[in-house]
């Protein structure tokens, strides 16, 4: 009781408040549910397109340096720029920021799964072949196997990053959390509205990351209780 | 008109260069806020970096602060620094970026000198040098390839992040695609497309200069070699 009354007579700008989540629980929910599925079906695309990218550059050599220095230039343009790139063309809506953030989140998982598919050893490779698997059959039951871990640390990384870009959807409007960030800095710089959303966002990705390292111990069962 | 013909015809109309709030002022803005956030960066990382390196601890320290950067969205802090004492307007928006510039400049200078040949190190004590002096005559010297490569990054990262200073009203050319974003797309296409040019132009441009730097201050012998050291640098602050 006590409580409420000192929040009555000093309403002030608190850094946080539980009534101003109570009192707005609609709004925060829809933005969070947005931003988590924006997020999964970013991340979802960004492997089902990385990953045959990064087994391309692995199987034709000569393709690595033309794919990665693609995927590094869609990095270094910055995330705004891209939104203004894409915009134009895709409208304003969800499929322009799942476009900007898939984009971005490739680079990531290329460059980790080439990494995982290039640690395999070269008398693994050597075996499976000598045992009659061909190409395919070596990429699906070994390669990509032992490969899961480097997969793993570029999906975490790209779960991670996406989760924080996304907020820069507020630009057209989709920002997911983003929106409640937005809306509370000109809402006279409502703090607790922003901090509400902020931290969100950072639990939201590390929801997601702890997800992905259960989700990568289940998959690697021969790392367990191995260190490191 | 498609959107690419709007942009040229935006791009090559002077006033929109020249007009109060037009290209040009927005450029400055642009530049002189990164350049402050990337100073402000480099003096609070590198003597940190730098320490820990020679003091040869703090490794879990740089990863901490790199990952948890990753996880702040950007918006979020450029939204929360003017709440507090640095007050609304430019110093916050420099401060929330010298944060995003923090995490390259300071891996870059630990593992600059962490790289360091132990035996270097060595001898350099055994000419009787004090720690000071190892740091300072020897493995900063060595790490300065390191730092340029880190510098580089940092610089990139915040050019391309001080577009989002448009959302707190902190200028810069990101003003320029908010602000064609506010006419809707039917009319403002163009000139969107156009600040996406010239942000996206900015951040290449600064990428090619500072890499250009980083080729000149890395001595010759080093140049080749060098090359895989920076990146594998520049990877750990990704993780990869």
């Amino acid at each position: 009781m006590s409580f409420r009354l000192s929040y009555r007579a000093d309403p002030g700008n608190p850094w946080f408040s539980w009534q101003y989540v109570r009192d707005n629980s609609d709004t925060v929910l829809t933005a969070l549910r947005d931003h988590t599925t924006l997020t999964l079906r970013a991340v979802l695309l960004a492997t089902l397109i990385a990953v045959p990218l990064a087994v391309l550059a692995y199987w034709f050599r000569p393709l690595t340096g033309p794919i990665l220095a693609l995927t590094g230039v869609l990095y270094t343009v910055p995330s705004l720029a891209l939104f203004a790139f894409i915009a134009p063309y895709l409208g304003i809506g969800v499929a322009t920021v799942l476009s900007v953030v898939v984009l971005y989140a490739l680079l990531v998982i290329v460059r980790n799964t080439v990494a995982g598919l290039d640690q395999v050893p070269a008398e693994v490779r050597e075996a499976a072949e000598g045992m009659g698997y061909g190409r395919w059959g070596r990429l699906l039951r070994v390669e990509l196997p032992l490969a899961l871990p480097g997969i793993l640390t570029g999906l975490r990384l790209a779960t991670v990053s996406t989760v924080a870009l996304i907020t820069v959807g507020v630009v057209i409007g989709r920002g997911g959390l983003g929106q409640i960030i937005f809306a509370g800095f000109n809402n006279n710089l409502y703090k607790a509205q922003i901090m509400t959303g902020t931290l969100l966002c950072v639990l939201l990705a590390l929801v997601l990351d702890l997800v992905l390292v259960g989700v990568g111990r289940l998959l690697t069962p021969w790392l367990r209780g191995r260190v490191g | 008109m498609n959107p690419v013909q709007q942009a040229v015809v935006w791009l090559n109309d002077p006033l929109n260069w020249t007009n109060p709030g037009g290209i040009l002022d927005r450029l400055g803005e642009h530049v002189s806020i990164s350049a402050t956030a990337v100073l402000l960066g480099c003096l609070v990382a590198w003597p940190l970096g730098l320490w820990l390196g020679h003091a040869g601890r703090g490794g879990g320290l740089v990863v901490l602060v790199s990952n948890l950067t990753l996880a702040v969205p950007t918006l979020a802090l450029l939204t929360i620094l003017p709440l507090t004492f640095l007050g609304f307007g430019r110093p916050a928006v420099v401060v929330a970026l010298a944060v995003f510039a923090v995490p390259p400049l300071l891996a870059n200078a630990y593992t600059g000198v962490r790289q360091v040949d132990p035996q270097t190190r060595e001898a350099a004590r055994g000419m009787g040098m004090t720690g000071t002096q190892v740091l300072g005559r020897v493995e900063l010297p060595l790490a300065v390839p390191y730092l340029a490569a880190g510098f580089r990054t940092a610089a990139v990262q915040v050019v391309a992040t001080a577009a989002l200073a448009t959302f707190v009203n902190g200028g810069g050319l990101g003003e320029i695609i908010r602000l064609g974003f506010g006419l809707s797309i039917a009319v403002g296409g163009g000139q969107i497309l156009a600040g996406g040019l010239l942000v996206a132009g900015l951040a290449v441009g600064v990428e090619l200069l500072f890499g250009l730097v980083e080729r000149l201050v890395t001595p010759r012998p080093l140049r080749r070699a060098h090359r895989g050291a920076a990146r594998r640098a520049a990877d750990a602050v990704t993780g990869t």
